[in-house]
């Protein structure tokens, strides 16, 4: 099966432009799955961090959002615990405009703003929303502790 | 997203049943299937065709009302979920802002939707820049390559099962596909799916409409039972296809159970079963020789191979007891109060009145199955007697009459425990279970009748024609009382909030739980 020219030119233009504390790299032998890192946010529980994440582009990409989940272990209301994200523009509100570089800066923003109103982890919401401040202490040790590069 | 029921969206002080916006629309052209019963509640069973024929009506009404053609008007409707009153009032004061929300706003018919070329376009879904590439956009000016939109609609209708309020692939926009643009775009195949998808937004956008929810029906029920009223009405309807349903959890029958005892009573059932594994046991041993006895049966009148000892199924207490005495194993005998002073006791004990309702309950639910399995293989057998005997097809139909009233009862009856699970005791308890009792009784015995053999059952013809009325009776009774006590617990049901009470007016149920 041929490359898609819209997956080409994402992935060139992810190489020729970065984007500052985003990378994505996508398998030599798998040009739809992804290698992807992001560091955490300054002035969030997570800076200092940098986080793993897998990112695969299904078939009927751009028509459905391309599938993607934390690799290492974060402690945040809006990512479970098998690193899926709740974000609406991977869900209801994903446009076949928007890119795999749109998408890594949202996520990227989430970090920075968690939202325990929607949450994904309940348990995590929960606490976020009991003890703000013990939560943020331990989204910055799971950093500490896990997200070390 | 926003749910389709929400009980604080309904009015507080309307008595109970009517819509107010909607009398007439659909009740005057189909007579409504009219409740007999206290348990029965009023309902109307609608095909496509008709459930069609009611949106094109207030289409054309409103179209006329707001001087906007019907295609429009259709995705004003849409839009404000078939809330015509509501519309109009909006329309009225603030046309320009309806229009846009709706995905109208400015198109007018001075720019019918058309395909473009254009110079040095680049598609941003395929990245295409080829110079013969035909593009389109709606009026936001989101353009795309034609099969990137297309491909876009048909991932929306065919996967996604959208249609009413799609919107333009762009990211961030919210304007809607109107008919016009979507009839440039989409295939003739791809339509039907649309309109059917139309029609489905319909019903789910009026609380007062459901589907059926059986396997490839199509129908579907109109019924003006409000929200709140789930408390002391179990709105059970039954479609064109023979399917009973509660109208309510759209769940198969469940009377006499409200709606959330049901809901409770499942998540119980789910989250208990990890812990016990005695759900699945549908095996037990001889209480008297221990051999294992698989109950391939509805009836609970069980004879053990091996030694002949008989016994009930559910109590394994000695049958003929339960013949002499009268059949008291539907009921478990509250221990006193003081033996579960200690907390481990007390957890034992309530796990032990669980268990009693949860084995009832579960033995009626697979009665039910083994019933109508019998029945399969007795349809068979009879065929053959037919033959033999030169009884009629007629004449064997008395035996498809036992089996669905077995299955009819058989589910009543698993309800009646989860419901009396529930219940605290009092005077109408009492009532209660005697009722149930009967009943009871009254299926096991059609269920052994049942299970006779082939040769038997000519002999046993008339006495199981008198038993399967008793029982469709004893049903009856059953679900009339309930409900009827159900209904005047209507002060209480008011607050939303039943509990259990010290000083209980005689006539009211008492749960053990809170109820939403
Ligand atoms: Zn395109
Ligand atoms: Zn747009
Ligand atoms: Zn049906
Ligand atoms: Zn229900
Ligand atoms: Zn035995
Ligand atoms: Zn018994």
């Amino acid at each position: 099966m041929t490359t898609p020219k819209r997956i080409i030119k994402e992935t060139e233009r992810l190489v020729a432009e970065k984007v500052p504390g985003i990378s994505a790299v996508p398998h030599d032998d798998n040009v739809r799955y992804f290698d992807v890192k992001i560091d955490g946010p300054s002035q969030s529980p997570y800076e200092g961090g940098v986080f793993n994440l897998e990112l695969f582009l299904p078939d009927d990409y751009p028509m459905t959002p391309p599938k993607i989940r934390f690799l290492t272990k974060i402690y945040h209301p809006n990512i479970d615990r098998l690193g899926r994200i709740c974000l609406d523009v991977l869900k209801s509100n994903w446009s076949p405009a928007l890119q795999i570089r749109t998408i890594l800066l949202s996520i990227q923003a989430l970090l920075g703003a968690p939202n325990p109103d929607d949450p994904l982890a309940n348990d995590v919401a929960q606490k976020w929303k009991e003890d703000e401040k013990a939560a943020i202490e331990t989204a910055r040790q799971w950093t500490q502790q896990h997200a070390k590069a | 997203m926003l749910p389709l029921f929400h009980p604080l969206m309904q009015r507080l002080d309307s008595d109970f049943d009517i819509d107010q916006d909607d009398v007439g629309f659909e009740s005057q052209d189909k007579d409504i299937i009219p409740a007999k019963h206290a348990y029965e509640v009023d309902f109307t069973v609608y095909s496509p065709e008709e459930i069609q024929g009611h949106q094109d009506k207030q289409i054309a009404e409103v179209s006329n009302i707001l001087g906007q053609p019907p295609e429009a008007t259709a995705i004003l409707l849409r839009h404000a979920r078939w809330n015509k009153e509501r519309l109009i009032d909006q329309y009225m004061e603030k046309t320009d802002e309806v229009l846009e929300r709706a995905g109208l706003g400015d198109t007018a018919d001075a720019h019918p939707p058309r395909l473009e070329r254009i110079p040095g376009f680049v598609c941003d879904i395929c990245c295409e820049d080829d110079a013969d590439l035909d593009t389109f956009a709606m009026i936001c000016g989101h353009r795309f390559c034609v099969d990137c939109y297309k491909q876009y609609l048909q991932t929306k209708i065919k996967n996604e099962g959208e249609a009413a309020r799609i919107r333009c692939p762009g990211d961030g926009c919210n304007r809607i596909v109107d008919s016009k643009s979507l009839d440039l775009l989409v295939s003739a195949n791809l339509k039907d799916r649309y309109q059917e998808l139309l029609t489905r937004t319909y019903v789910d956008d009026k609380d007062h409409l459901r589907w059926c929810p059986a396997p490839n029906c199509v129908y579907a029920v109109d019924c003006r039972i409000k929200d709140k009223d789930l408390m002391r009405i179990v709105p059970t309807v039954h479609c064109e296809c023979s399917h009973f349903f509660c109208f309510g959890c759209s769940l198969n029958d469940h009377q006499p159970a409200p709606c959330s005892l049901v809901k409770k009573w499942l998540k119980k059932c789910e989250d208990d079963s990890e812990t016990a594994n005695w759900i699945s046991a549908n095996t037990k041993e001889c209480p008297k020789c221990h051999s294992t006895i698989e109950k391939n049966g509805g009836c609970n009148h069980m004879t053990c191979r091996k030694c002949r000892n008989e016994f009930c199924w559910m109590c394994m207490g000695v049958w003929s007891e339960h013949g002499t005495s009268w059949y008291n194993c539907n009921r478990f005998e509250e221990k006193s109060g003081h033996e579960a002073r200690d907390a481990q006791a007390r957890s034992r004990q309530s796990l032990e009145r669980y268990l009693h309702y949860y084995n009832r309950y579960a033995n009626h639910e697979q009665s039910a199955k083994l019933d109508k399995d019998i029945f399969l293989k007795t349809e068979k057998k009879m065929t053959q007697l037919q033959n033999t005997t030169g009884m009629s097809w007629i004449e064997v139909q008395f035996l498809d009459s036992a089996s669905q009233a077995l299955q009819q009862c058989r589910q009543t009856l698993k309800w009646t425990y989860a419901f009396a699970y529930y219940l605290a005791r009092n005077n109408l308890t009492e009532i209660f279970e005697d009722n149930q009792k009967d009943l009871e009784m009254a299926v096991e015995n059609l269920s052994e009748m049942f299970e006779k053999p082939i040769d038997q059952l000519q002999g046993l013809k008339v006495e199981m024609m008198d038993k399967t009325a008793y029982c469709t009776k004893r049903r009856i009774i059953l679900l009339d009382d309930t409900a009827q006590n159900l209904k005047e617990g209507k002060s209480l049901v008011r607050s939303l909030v039943l509990v259990t009470c010290t000083n209980q007016p005689l006539g009211q149920w008492k749960f053990n739980v809170t109820l939403p």
